[in-house]
Order: C-alpha cells, then sequence, then structure tokens
C-alpha cells in the first residue's frame, strides 16, 4: 500500500515533468532546425504541424482560391449569390422534373452564422414559393450528427417524391456515400457549404474557400504589424476541414514573415474561454495582434486587452455584428474576413433553375470578400438593426420579410 | 520542481511545526488538494513572476470565480449523494435567456436577474422532488434536465443566442472597483468571498450536518428524524441557484456565445473530486471543494504558461486529477491513526 502511494506521487510528478519536456523542447530545438527553413518565427507550434500540413494543406488548393480572390466574378454586381468566379457551365435538361417538392437536410443550426443563412434560406423559399416555383418545402436537421443526416437523406431518397434534394454536409468523408446515394437517386443534388469527395451532384455551391479567410486575417497583420510583432492564433476546435484549411493558409503566410506567432489555442468558440486565454497570454507578454478562424468571440478577446489595460491588439474577425460594432467603437485596427452567408439563398435558386433547364456552373465559387475599415460603416448603417449575432454579408436585404425575419429568431 | 515541494515529509524533522505542516499537507488523504494547489500555483510563480503580482493574481479570481461557485453548488449535492448534471446546460440557458430578455435594455436588468434566480430555483425544485419523490436516480433525473434545456434553449433561440446583454448586466462579472496595487478590485471577488461565507455557514448549521448525514447513511439518517427528500432537494435548489449566479458571472465576464456553459458540469464534479469530496455523500468539506476548482483552474493556466500544445492538456490534466484523487484516496482508505500521525507517512516515503 505504501508502495503504490509513492508510485502515484512519482506518477502524478512524472505526469507534469512530461508535460514540461513536451512543452519545453520544442521552444529549445526548433529554431536551430528550423532556422535554414523557416526562421525561428514559426515558433514552438511550427514544428508540431507537419502533419497536420499534409493532411489539411493541399499547395494546389491553396494557390488556386488566393488567386481566385483577384478574379473579376461573373453575374449581376448587386446579386453577389447569383456571381460566380470562373464558372463552367453544365447542361440540365436532363434533369427536367414533373414536380416542384424542394428538399434540404441540414448539417445543423448550431451556430449564429448557420442560423442567419437558414433564415435568408426559409426566405428565398417563401418568394419562389409564392410565384409557384417550388411546390412544398421539406426540411430535416441533422443537429451535427453524421449518422442524424445519412437517414435524413435516405429519408428523402426512398420518399421519392423530391424533385431535388439540397444537401449542406457536416462532414465531408462521412456524408460522401449518402451524396453518391442521392445521385444515384436520379433526381439533381445540390451540395453546399462543405464539400464531399464526389462530383455526383449538379452543383457544388461555396465561396471560395477556407485558404482564402485564413489568408485574408494573415495578410492584414503582416501589414499592419511591424517585423518581429507577437501574434496569438485562436481556433475553434482540429480535425475540422473548414477551419483547419483557415489556419494552413495563415501559417502559411506568418511562416513567411516577420511575425512571431506566440501559440495557437483551441477555445471551442466559448468567450469565457477566448477570455482567459488571452488574458493569460497578455500576463505572459505582449500580444500585438489576433488571428482567429472565426469571429465567435471576437469581442471577448478584445476585452480581455481592455480589462487588462493593454492596448488594442490588430485585429482579425468576422463580419459577425458584435465584433464590427465594437471595431466601429473603438477604433481599432482590424479587418473581418468573410465566409459569403449569403451563399445560402443561392442552392434554392440553383434548383429552380435546374429545373428550368438553365445552366449552372458545375463548381459554383461565390464570392468572398473581406470586409475592411473602408466598407465597415456602409455594412453597420445597412444592419442598424439586425441583432448582434448576426452577420454583415448575409445578402437577404431585397426579400420581402426583411428585416423581421432576421430581427426575431 | 514537483520533487523538491515534497522533500520537507522526508526530512527527520518531525518535531518541527513547518514539517509538520508539510506533511500533513502533503501525506495525502483531504489535505492533497491543499497540497496540490500549492505545487501548481508555485510552478506557476517560478515560470512567470508576474503571475504573482496583485493585477494578474485578480485576474485570475475573476475568471476562477463561477468555478468556484458551480463546485459550492455541486459540494451540496455530491455530499447529499447525488449529482446534479444539470448545471452546465442551465448556466447556457440562463445567459441565453438573459440576453434574449435584456436584448440590451439597462433598465431590465434587476426584474431579469430576478427572474433568472426564480427560473434556477425552479430547476433545482424540479431536479430535486423528482429525484426524492419520484424515486428517479439524481443522474438521470439531472441529464435528462441537462438535455432538456440544452433542447428547449435551442427550440427557443432558433439555435444560437439572440439579443445581448446590458451594461450593467456584465458589471459582476467583468467590472470591478479601480484601485491601486491590484489594478481592480473585481465585483467577483466580493460576491465569491460572500458566496464562501454562505456556503461555510451552511455547513456549519444543522443543515449542513443533517445534509452530510444523509450523504452517510440515508437510512439512518431517516430514522433519526431527518426529511431526506426535503434535505436533498434544498441539495439540488441550492446548487441551480449557485449555476444561475456563476451564470451571471460568466455572461458577465464574456458575454454571449453559443457554447457557454458547454461541459461545465463534468469541470465542477472533478473539481469537486479532486477536492477529496466522495461521490456517493457523506465525506468532504465545501473549502476543499473550492481548492478543487482553483486547482483545476490553476491548472489550466499552468498549461497555459508552459505553452503546452492544447491537443495534449486534456490527457495530462486526466492523469493529474486520477493521481490527485488516488493519492488521497490511498490515505483514506487506511486506518485512522496512520493518517493522523505525520511520522507514518515520513516512513512510507523513505522506505519506498
Amino acid at each position: 500500500m505504501r508502495r503504490s502511494r509513492a508510485l502515484l506521487a512519482a506518477s502524478a510528478a512524472a505526469a507534469l515533468m512530461l508535460a514540461a519536456c513536451t512543452t519545453d523542447e520544442p521552444a529549445d530545438t526548433a529554431a536551430p532546425e528550423e532556422t535554414a527553413a523557416a526562421g525561428d518565427e514559426a515558433g514552438a507550434e511550427g514544428e508540431e504541424e507537419p502533419e497536420a500540413e499534409g493532411e489539411f494543406f493541399v499547395q494546389a488548393d491553396y494557390d488556386r482560391q488566393l488567386a481566385q480572390r483577384d478574379v473579376e466574378p461573373e453575374g449581376p454586381a448587386d446579386q453577389p449569390w447569383l456571381q460566380a468566379i470562373e464558372p463552367e457551365y453544365v447542361d440540365t435538361a436532363q434533369y427536367a422534373q414533373d414536380g416542384n417538392t424542394l428538399c434540404f437536410s441540414n448539417a445543423s443550426v448550431s451556430n449564429p452564422w448557420r442560423v442567419t443563412g437558414w433564415i435568408t434560406m426559409q426566405q428565398q423559399v417563401e418568394v419562389l414559393r409564392a410565384a409557384g416555383e417550388i411546390g412544398e418545402f421539406r426540411y430535416s436537421d441533422a443537429a451535427d450528427d453524421d449518422n442524424q443526416q445519412i437517414t435524413d437523406i435516405q429519408a428523402f431518397i426512398d420518399a421519392g417524391d423530391c424533385n431535388a434534394i439540397i444537401i449542406s454536409p457536416s462532414t465531408t468523408a462521412t456524408l460522401t456515400p449518402a451524396v453518391e446515394a442521392a445521385c444515384a437517386s436520379g433526381v439533381p443534388v445540390i451540395v453546399f457549404d462543405r464539400g464531399v469527395n464526389t462530383d455526383c451532384m449538379v452543383t457544388f455551391i461555396h465561396p471560395i474557400g477556407g485558404y482564402a479567410y485564413g489568408a485574408d486575417g494573415a495578410e492584414f497583420l503582416v501589414e499592419n504589424l511591424e517585423p518581429g510583432s507577437t501574434v496569438l492564433a485562436l481556433r475553434i476546435l482540429p480535425g475540422v476541414d473548414v477551419l483547419e484549411n483557415r489556419w494552413a493558409a495563415a501559417q502559411e503566410i506568418f511562416a513567411d514573415s516577420e511575425l512571431e506567432i506566440l501559440g495557437d489555442e483551441f477555445t471551442g468558440g466559448d468567450g469565457a474561454e477566448i477570455k482567459n486565454i488571452v488574458t493569460q497570454y497578455l500576463q505572459r507578454g505582449e500580444v500585438d495582434g489576433i488571428w482567429m478562424d472565426a469571429g465567435d468571440g471576437a469581442v471577448a478577446a478584445v476585452e480581455a486587452f481592455e480589462d487588462t489595460g493593454n492596448d488594442y491588439p490588430v485585429m482579425v474577425g468576422e463580419d459577425e455584428l458584435s465584433f464590427m460594432r465594437k471595431w466601429q467603437e473603438t477604433g481599432m485596427t482590424a479587418i473581418a474576413p468573410v465566409y459569403s452567408n449569403f451563399q445560402w439563398r443561392t442552392p434554392i435558386l440553383a434548383a429552380t433553375m435546374i429545373w428550368n433547364g438553365e445552366q449552372v456552373p458545375q463548381e459554383w465559387v461565390l464570392p468572398q470578400e473581406p470586409i475592411t475599415e473602408s466598407d465597415r460603416d456602409e455594412f453597420l448603417d445597412r444592419n442598424a438593426d439586425m441583432p448582434s449575432l448576426h452577420y454583415a454579408k448575409f445578402g437577404g436585404e431585397d426579400l420581402p420579410g426583411y428585416p423581421t425575419a432576421w430581427q426575431d429568431r | 520542481m514537483t520533487v523538491t515541494s515534497p522533500r520537507p515529509t522526508r526530512r527527520p524533522s518531525a518535531g518541527s511545526r513547518a514539517a509538520d505542516l508539510a506533511g500533513r499537507l502533503f501525506g495525502g488523504g483531504s489535505a492533497t488538494v491543499f497540497a496540490l494547489l500549492l505545487v501548481v500555483f508555485a510552478w506557476i510563480f517560478i515560470i512567470n513572476p508576474s503571475f504573482a503580482e496583485p493585477p494578474s493574481l485578480m485576474a485570475f479570481i475573476k475568471q476562477a470565480a463561477p468555478l468556484v461557485i458551480l463546485a459550492i453548488g455541486q459540494y451540496f449535492v455530491i455530499v447529499s449523494g447525488e449529482f446534479d448534471l444539470s448545471v452546465g446546460s442551465l448556466v447556457g440557458a440562463q445567459v441565453v435567456i438573459a440576453a434574449a430578455l435584456l436584448d440590451g435594455e439597462e433598465s431590465r436588468t434587476v426584474p431579469v436577474i430576478l427572474l433568472m434566480l426564480g427560473f434556477g430555483i425552479l430547476v433545482g425544485l424540479v431536479n430535486g422532488l423528482v429525484t426524492t419523490l419520484l424515486k428517479v436516480q439524481s443522474f438521470i433525473t439531472t441529464l435528462g434536465m441537462m438535455l432538456v434545456l440544452y433542447g428547449a434553449i435551442r427550440l427557443w433561440t432558433g439555435g444560437a443566442p439572440t439579443g445581448a446583454l446590458s451594461e450593467a448586466f456584465r458589471q459582476p462579472g467583468r467590472g470591478g472597483i479601480d484601485m491601486a496595487v491590484v489594478r481592480q478590485l473585481p465585483y467577483a471577488l466580493l460576491i465569491l468571498i460572500g458566496l464562501v461565507i454562505v456556503a461555510m455557514a451552511i455547513m456549519r448549521s444543522s443543515y449542513g450536518r443533517t445534509l452530510i448525514a444523509t450523504g452517510d447513511n440515508e437510512r439512518a439518517a431517516g430514522f433519526s428524524g431527518v426529511r431526506v427528500w426535503r434535505v436533498r432537494t434544498l441539495a439540488f435548489v441550492l446548487s441551480s441557484v449557485m449555476a444561475t449566479l456563476a451564470g451571471i458571472l460568466i455572461g458577465g465576464y464574456a458575454g454571449v456565445t453559443a457554447q457557454v456553459g458547454q461541459g461545465l458540469e463534468f469541470t465542477a464534479i472533478t473539481a469537486v473530486v479532486l477536492g477529496g469530496v466522495v461521490l456517493g455523500g457523506g465525506r468532504g468539506t465545501v473549502v476543499a471543494a473550492m481548492a478543487g476548482a482553483l486547482t483545476l483552474e490553476a491548472l489550466f493556466t499552468l498549461f497555459n504558461q508552459l505553452s503546452m500544445p492544447s491537443t495534449i492538456r486534456p490527457a495530462v490534466q486526466g492523469v493529474i486529477i486520477i493521481a490527485a484523487v488516488a493519492y488521497a484516496a490511498r490515505e483514506r482508505a487506511r486506518p485512522r491513526q496512520h493518517a493522523e500521525t505525520p511520522a507514518e507517512s515520513q516512513q512510507s516515503s523513505e522506505k519506498s
């Protein structure tokens, strides 16, 4: 018994020591090993990442997305949800239907971005329903559960009376077979937001993508911070491809800069957690810039600087209004990368276009432009009556339910 | 560093007071949590001396206060022999309710807080009465409550929170009294001190003694005239009220996000168990439960100060918690007289 107690004490101590070792090591050894390649600005975290980079970083996609940011999209400028970047149109005559029941399998509405988009989508459906273009609109919400969504999609297939199936997949690999099954049932399939590993759908709708999003923020930090400045990266979760792409692109850009990346921390998107982490980094030393892979809780990060009496950092947020209002109020140097929320309208419009035999882009890349200080106030004015967890580029101002539908959620 | 701290127990100076204290601290048993707290804090100070500065400590208290309050609430329930898994969801629900009802209006602050307290009491009553009168195990009752709250809030808000908190509502969790030395004396600290005093008073009162007796042996307590159902229901109400207060502080501290409160029930239970309070009830002190919460928060801070990769943290945290609880439990399993003589623990460390 005595032995085991000592053993326990030893193991507890060992755990702590081990923890200390794993962290001390990269900080000490990273520099000499990496100076040749990336310089020590890659920092302690830089060495941990290579395998993640292999999985979530594809150079060709990165290069393409960064280039797409400068491509003038085709289509009406006042309706960005109908614009497309470098579209390759496909014929849809083969998908002609004798009904107009539209079915939508949604991954979830578990964050404000998805809630905003879902409202916009419903408003778009209302318009087309009133015009007689859509008959019934069926909806299922998988609450972020892959298995549930597979069941939901199968239920649409089995019902046999969906004239088009829209899918917003919860995860890429797991949902691929379900999307393929939907394609095999013969009705037109439309996928949007996150992708799947197949091209059987008629059209895949998405904004430029995660690399472009991550790069917008990272480039802004590089441009607006002195060489040698420190940047803290805040991330929501590991392992989600859309988020990993954002971080991979940011790492790519930071590696070529003189910025020192203090660390990358997972916050779960929880404001309290974000505030704790930022506060602790501020206790350790100066933080000149914050990079975030999504703007949820960006305000909490800014408040951590206020509450500890530090100067505002150069900030990467998102087009969520709570952040944009804080940005305007404080006048700090910031950028709001945008993951175009108006994409939620496009699949509905695409479905009716397909039914009408109109051509649609096979990969429908929507524009994705960050909000900068120059157009910030314009977007805030436009959304003045909107709640704080609303997204500035929701693209629903011309829909009949505006503004009340987005206010009373 | 960890090796040096327990060293005093090895030195043959059992007569000296310091060694006696150290022996009691590091000799296992219920004092383990305080020992761990000291070690973690010492380590943080060594890595980053600036953490010892008053403003940093105040920031630490501000962030730790909600968990300590949750641990107090959870302690009442656990020591009476039950669980409350609904507190995390309740914190989330309360913050979301507050944001939706306040919608940024300063004038509504007080009514909304009163309403939240009422809602908290109601949730606690339901938890308690379902557990005691309907005889549903509290694990299931509160798990159900956790899901009900989570689902109801999602239904009500359409998936993600809406509205905004008022500035006044945010003051308790975020604000403080500006002053020299500490920069700002957080209201959260004052509220925490108040609640600690209340909690200690409760545990010293006759209710506190009945609560422990109920957890220790429900039937014996029943035979000696304790109305078990009432004692336990009140414990659930206390827990829900504490969760409401924690929600006010968390909402104030960081504002509304969709994830607020998530997983807090397990952090709170971990804190209480780390404090040496026995699941199943009847043993442990509220002070140790609070120390458990502080230790957990300090561990999070330590991990951060070590710039430990965030991916490995949960694993290390798990090992430390299991080791600490096991270390304390070993001592408790031994006959009582051994636990009380520091000389015994001294020998054991020498031999091994």
